[in-house]
């Protein structure tokens, strides 16, 4: 086991009650960051957190340093959009971040919109978090108030106004295109890439960095200690601390900052100080490695270290670093068809594959669910994920503008190439299986399948 | 119903205000437009169409696209509770029976009385405190059946109105930029390189 003593990078006010108030933040390093950045150029503050290796913390884990580079030279303004629109299921950090520290998260945008060299900054907070909009409001306005915000910040010629801007409920937008879509006022729908690069052409079609919340989290840290004490943390790609919400059949459930790349999920499932093991004594089934769209995993990885990399080659994610443990009594053709259900509820309607695809996936595992499933059902529902998500690779082909529908096939995939007595036992009789599924996740080693009889 | 009332109207403007392009200022508007009258009026769209320079068929278009958003009346206590994955396997399914019992109407129905209208809904990002809802947004962690029946009772009994407040309104804290310490919104079509970065071009560290 790993379980390594790192400092806390961006909980380390969590446990204090009045960690989100202004006075406490300064009083323990808040703002030091900022400073220390103001006195450096601009460029410099990027080069930091390039030597930081910081990868994006919202899902697809590009770094933020390469990601700011983007942005084309002399065309301005330039926005901050920070992304606050968590909601992919399993994932509890962001809300964490806004609602007990929000001026970590401010001074983070802040060092952001030095570095990149933004105009003006927006901070999109998920609609249903109204706890979060009330701490990041008043963080703000404190902000405001002692000059850290606003108009000629701290005294230099840096000036860049935060506008706190929520949402009203729809995933989609946590995708950034589509996050810059509703922000502009519209229906939340992606939009191609390219042309559509938010780093070239965003908001208003500006030159605009989205980063997640966590990421812009870190920048502090980073400013005040170096980008190399921050990559002197983690293993491999995979720097600094991460923050990983490990919920479902544990006995601890709980958000968890764990030194990155280093840490292995056996260490989170079952360490003391984290998910403390499985409930009741029972036996791990599986577990989903980084939201509800990761391929998941099972027992023979509990080994791997949490390292992007390392568990991209097995053919799924550490995403969004939301952890759901699956403990011996899941019925795993019901937990599939839940999440089918929640990314065909969440299609934007946008892309044929996706809305028609995910709602047949949930039309024919209801089927199955409710006892009218038939033998050829798994073929058909593998043959419709594979016209999403062709061949069922990883990572996936698009079809479609952005990854929502591909994300929707592979709990389908996962669940039907794992569990496939379980779905015969609903449907009363053996199937068989003639569609290609190609995603290592996917077709990992043969696990003995129990006789089903027609009774069962 | 209902326009935006004078104090709100005063709002609304300092909301558009923020922006570089006023459309932007739509959904923060239509959450206004709810807050005032617990749910979006037809007339509150056309109020906001005016405001934010569009035609009251867009502002519903953006409108009907999200779920927090009602265009028809719904109970004083919105009702969420998840059953997403990590909620479904820690008891978020019966958790939502169980209230559908309690209440009499199904998921998206509200109670005669008008007092509660009971959603099914999908991850609020309370994952490890599951089974989780919210009531009107106000999130409740790992509610038994025994804690919702109290919820229900305290609810009807006005015991937490300081606490939540009837639906519609979120954020009870508003974000204000004084006049004096704004930097100003960055038109897309007319903001020079910001005069910072002219830094970068200086030979020596600073």
């Amino acid at each position: 086991m790993a379980v390594t003593e790192v400092p806390k990078i961006i909980t380390s006010r969590f446990a204090d009650p009045e960690g989100h108030t202004l006075a406490r933040y300064e009083a323990t390093g808040g703002y030091e960051g900022l400073k220390a950045a103001l006195a450096k150029k601009p460029a410099a503050v990027i080069e930091e957190v390039k030597s930081a290796s910081l990868l994006g913390r919202g899902g697809a884990g590009f770094p933020a340093g390469v990601k700011w580079g983007f942005c084309p030279p002399g065309v301005f303004p330039r926005y901050l959009v920070v992304n606050g629109d968590e909601s992919e299921p399993g994932t509890y950090k962001d809300r964490l971040l806004m609602e007990r520290d929000p001026h970590q998260l401010i001074e983070g945008a802040l060092i952001a919109c030095y570095a990149v060299g933004c105009s003006q900054a927006f901070l999109y907070v998920r609609g249903e978090m109204a706890f979060a909009q009330e701490r990041i409001a008043q963080a703000l306005n404190d902000a405001y108030a002692a000059g850290y915000v606003g108009k000629d910040i701290l005294g230099t010629d840096f000036s860049v106004d935060i506008v706190l801007h929520w949402g009203a409920g729809a995933y989609i937008v946590g995708e950034e295109t589509a996050l810059i879509e509703s922000l502009e006022g519209n229906r939340g729908m992606p939009r191609l890439k390219p042309p559509f690069f938010p780093a070239a052409k965003g908001l208003y079609l500006q030159p605009t960095i989205v980063n997640n919340v966590e990421t812009l989290a870190n920048l502090p840290w980073i400013a005040r200690n170096g980008g190399a004490a921050f990559a002197a943390l983690g293993a491999e790609n995979s720097k600094g601390t991460r923050m990983f919400a490990v919920s479902g059949h544990v006995r601890n459930p709980g958000v968890f900052e764990v030194e990155f790349g280093v840490t292995t999920f056996r260490d989170l499932l079952y360490a003391p100080v984290y998910g403390g093991g499985i409930r009741n004594g029972n036996e791990l089934k599986a577990f989903i490695p980084g939201g509800a769209s990761a391929p998941w995993l099972y027992p023979e990885h509990l080994d791997v270290p949490l390292e992007a990399a390392t568990v991209g080659k097995l053919g799924t994610m550490l995403g969004s670093g939301a952890i759901v443990v699956f403990d011996e009594t899941t019925d795993m053709v019901k937990a599939c068809l839940r999440l089918v259900r929640f990314f065909a509820r969440e299609s934007c309607g946008k892309c044929t594959p996706c809305r028609e695809g995910t709602s047949w996936l949930e039309k024919i595992l209801e089927r199955i669910v409710d006892g009218h499933g038939r033998p050829e059902d798994l073929d058909l529902l593998l043959d419709v994920c594979d016209n999403i998500s062709v061949g069922m690779n990883w990572p996936p082909k698009q079809t479609t503008i952005c990854p929502l529908g591909q994300s929707a096939t592979t709990p389908v995939a996962s669940a039907i190439m794992r569990f496939q007595n379980e779905f015969e036992a609903y449907i009363g009789a053996p199937s068989e299986i003639t569609v290609e599924v190609k995603g290592p996740a996917f077709v990992g080693p043969v696990v003995a399948r129990e006789e089903v009889t027609a009774d069962a | 119903m209902a326009r935006l009332s004078p104090d709100n109207l005063t709002h609304a403007l300092e909301i558009v205000g923020r922006y570089p392009m006023a459309k932007s200022a739509m959904i923060p508007l239509l959450h206004l437009a709810q807050e005032q009258d617990g749910y979006v009026t037809d007339d509150a769209m056309e109020h906001i169409a005016e405001l934010v320079g569009t035609t009251p068929a867009q502002v519903l278009g953006t409108c009907s696209f999200y779920e927090m958003f009602k265009r028809e009346p719904v109970g004083t206590y919105l009702v969420n509770i998840c059953t997403n994955i990590s909620c479904q396997i820690m008891g978020g399914e019966e958790l939502l029976h169980h209230a559908e019992q309690k209440l009499g109407v199904k998921a998206g129905g509200t109670t005669p009385d008008g007092t509660f209208t009971l959603e099914d809904v999908e991850c609020i990002a309370a994952c490890t405190e599951a089974p989780c809802l919210q009531v009107n947004y106000r999130y409740r962690h790992k509610i038994t059946i025994d804690e919702f029946d109290a919820l229900v009772d305290d609810l009807r009994g006005g015991k937490l109105a300081a606490q939540i407040p009837p639906h519609g309104t979120l954020a009870k804290v508003r974000q204000h930029i004084p006049a004096d310490r704004a930097a100003g919104t960055a038109d897309p079509a007319g903001v020079p390189e910001p005069v910072w970065l002219a830094k970068n071009a200086e030979g020596a560290e600073r």
